[in-house]
């Protein structure tokens, strides 16, 4: 299966300011590089209520799949280097 | 070009608290109705409110909707409308309990009734001391509320358009709104939605600031198509600026925070608060204490190495009371701050979170416009209901947990409006006009065949710094007069955007560009009405209309006691009267006085 880029892009606009700050730096420095089936584990991520992804982001709940580690670490990581990042 | 059409009885755009809860109105009665939302509905801003839901219940403690009506007019500084507040405060019961029927989860007290929290500018006996209204879910209040709604909806088969942006209103040659034009995300086409009834729910438009607590969908889509389309917007110099952004962030620490027993301390430790708010001290009403905190840090009192922040301390709270009742709160603080708050304080600063102002609607939720010498008449065919309008309730200065009230209020009544207008014959199906599409499509072909344009994203910057610097918590003249010369440069730029990418598909570049088009009609609105009112009053303080004993917080009723309407076309400034009288016989009017707490 293969996921439109411009799609998952889009999902990555959320409910939740907290997760816009941490996706908009990984949208401009690891977004581009996925491959397309790390795209549909990302989408799978996506899919989830922005208060169970912010809980995964911040650790308060623990993840539930493997596969979503990896973007959750990339997540966190821009989240503690954005501050005020107005992309939106 | 060949547009495609849908007909519907009632379209709505926006699918968070407001959208929803007016779809389910319409689809329960039988309307067919559609949805439109440029993402899925359970992912709408209104997920992020925290706080709770305003309702007299009287579960906690003694209340009334008197005192609640009470508590927001004089939020609003008087400049709300005593009919709308009325209605509200009197319908806040009857749609917390009918929500509580769909399923929401609300905190329970040990004898089962829903547990009810104090809240900012929220009393007792017309001021005298803090009330528990706010009803909550935990801090998930409305995502619990945005989820009982749209199963709700599903279960009502209401239509649901996920992934459209409604582009632009349609009007007829009458001036009457007979639908909307909207782009499917997937394709890149555009549609028309012909309808009898058209419902805006689009939210706030809180990013035209730079520091902002709203989520980036956050873009004034509804208020932007309505000032395109001719409908002048009402107070746009009013938005509210929560006191708690974590600094340098911009995330919102709820006020619940507070209302759990937060205190917010300057350089010194002091609770400068008792100093400005003597009554209600931390839980004053969310300008007040926004202007204190500004206040502390322009006269050096502020935290950290620039001293440009204060301090939100709940050290004193026990840890289970912080992990029960305030737990995303710790989250929160730990990632964005790098704090955990039941070890140290939270440095926190006043952040832009809510649009006061709006499309002008009656509380039946009707979008009015002045025409043939009344300044509240109905246009036909379109309504509008919560951030996106203004009712106005919540005047010059919202008080926390009035917003979700609103939204479930107003929701219902413009979906209760309809209903009763398409069933008395009162609204049909109206032809379309052969230019239904063109404005949609006109912008769509400005932004294909753009070339040596601007950058959106630069655009917008240029638009959020310049809100910031010249429109901020606290305003001032020369600042402002410069504002207005500067946001119509930027949104000269805004009209000569170019995106590179021209693909139809989920092309999320000119998504942004068409979102500009919205917000800068909002940040035009904002400064021009900002510049033009010349008092201080509520959320809009200037430094030229200073607090004397003439004129007490510098609000000037002999000349100012009026609402705002701007118009896109020329920039154009007018006024109308506030509706100080109550809708009912039941009540007085709440009469003028000085704001304080």
């Amino acid at each position: 299966m293969t996921m439109h880029r411009g799609r998952v892009r889009w999902h990555c606009r959320r409910a939740l300011l907290e997760l816009d700050i941490v996706l908009t730096r990984f949208l401009e420095r690891d977004f581009d590089q996925l491959s397309d089936a790390q795209l549909v584990d990302l989408q799978d991520l996506l899919n989830l209520e922005d208060h169970d992804l912010w809980a995964m982001v911040n650790g308060s709940t623990e993840c539930s799949e493997a596969r979503w580690m990896p973007f959750l670490g990339m997540f966190r990581e821009s989240g503690r280097e954005s501050t005020i990042d107005n992309k939106g | 070009m060949k547009v495609a059409k849908r007909s519907y009885d009632a379209v709505i755009v926006g699918a968070g608290g407001a959208g929803l809860r007016a779809a389910l109105q319409l689809s329960e009665a039988g309307l067919k109705t559609a949805v439109l939302t440029k993402v899925f509905p359970t992912r709408s801003h209104t997920v992020a409110a925290q706080g709770g839901v305003a309702a007299s219940l009287g579960n906690s403690t003694e209340d009334n909707w008197h005192w609640h009506m009470y508590d927001t007019v004089k939020g609003s500084d008087w400049l709300g409308d005593q009919d709308a507040i009325e209605f509200m405060c009197k319908k806040a019961n009857e749609v917390v309990v009918e929500l509580e029927h769909y399923g929401m989860p609300f905190d329970r007290l040990d004898n089962g009734k829903i547990y009810q929290r104090p809240f900012g500018g929220h009393s007792q006996n017309y001021g005298k001391t803090p009330v528990s209204r706010s009803c909550a879910a935990a801090d998930r209040t409305g995502h619990a509320m945005l989820h009982a709604l749209y199963q709700r909806n599903v279960r009502a088969n209401t239509q649901f358009f996920v992934e459209w942006m409604a582009l632009d209103l349609i009007r007829d040659a009458d001036g009457d709104v007979v639908g909307v034009t909207a782009m499917e995300m997937e394709t890149g086409e555009v549609s028309i939605f012909h309808a009898k009834a058209t419902i805006f729910a689009t939210g706030g438009a809180g990013r035209i600031y730079y520091s902002s607590t709203n989520a980036f969908i956050n873009t004034g889509d509804g208020v932007g198509m309505a000032a395109r389309a001719g409908v002048p917007l009402e107070d746009m110099e009013f938005w509210q600026f929560h006191p708690t952004g974590v600094a340098g962030a911009g995330v919102l620490i709820t006020e619940g925070v507070r209302g759990e027993g937060g205190i917010l301390r300057n350089s010194s430790g002091d609770r400068f608060m008792e100093r400005y708010a003597p009554n209600l001290k931390d839980l004053a009403s969310r300008d007040v204490v926004s202007r204190a905190m500004t206040t502390e840090i322009n006269e050096g009192r502020g935290c950290g190495t620039d001293k440009d922040h204060v301090l939100l301390d709940i050290t004193h709270l026990s840890p289970d009371t912080i992990m029960k009742r305030l737990p995303g709160i710790r989250e929160i603080s730990i990632q964005f701050a790098g704090i955990d708050p039941i070890k140290a304080p939270i440095p926190v600063v006043p952040t832009c979170h809510y649009q006061m102002g709006g499309i002008p609607t009656n509380y039946k939720g009707q979008v009015v416009a002045p025409k043939d010498g009344n300044a509240s008449s109905p246009v036909a065919g379109f309504y509008a209901a919560g951030e996106c309008a203004c009712a106005s309730v919540h005047g010059a200065n919202r008080l926390g947990t009035n917003s979700l009230l609103d939204l479930l209020v107003f929701g219902k009544s413009a979906g209760e409006t309809v209903v009763e207008d398409i069933k008395s014959g009162n609204l049909s199906l109206k032809a379309l006009p052969e230019d239904a599409a063109d404005l949609a499509l006109a912008r769509m072909a400005r932004l294909e065949n753009q070339t040596n344009g601007t950058d959106v994203h630069e655009v917008r910057l240029a638009m959020q710094r310049t809100m910031q610097k010249h429109a901020g918590v606290f305003r001032f003249s020369d600042l402002l007069k410069e504002g207005v010369t500067k946001i119509m440069e930027v949104a000269e730029q805004a009209k000569h955007t170019q995106i590179k990418d021209k693909s139809k598909v989920w092309n999320t570049a000119r998504m942004e560009a068409l979102e500009l088009d919205n917000l800068i009609e909002v940040a035009k609105a904002t400064m021009t009405s900002a510049e033009a009112r010349k008092e201080s009053r509520g959320a809009h303080v200037r430094d030229d209309a200073p607090d004397t004993a003439e004129f007490p917080n510098g609000r000037r009723d002999d000349e100012w006691l009026k609402h705002t309407l701007w118009y896109s076309e020329g920039n154009r400034l007018d006024y109308k009267p506030v509706n100080l009288q109550p809708m009912s016989e039941d009540v007085d009017p709440i009469a003028l006085a000085t704001r304080t707490y």
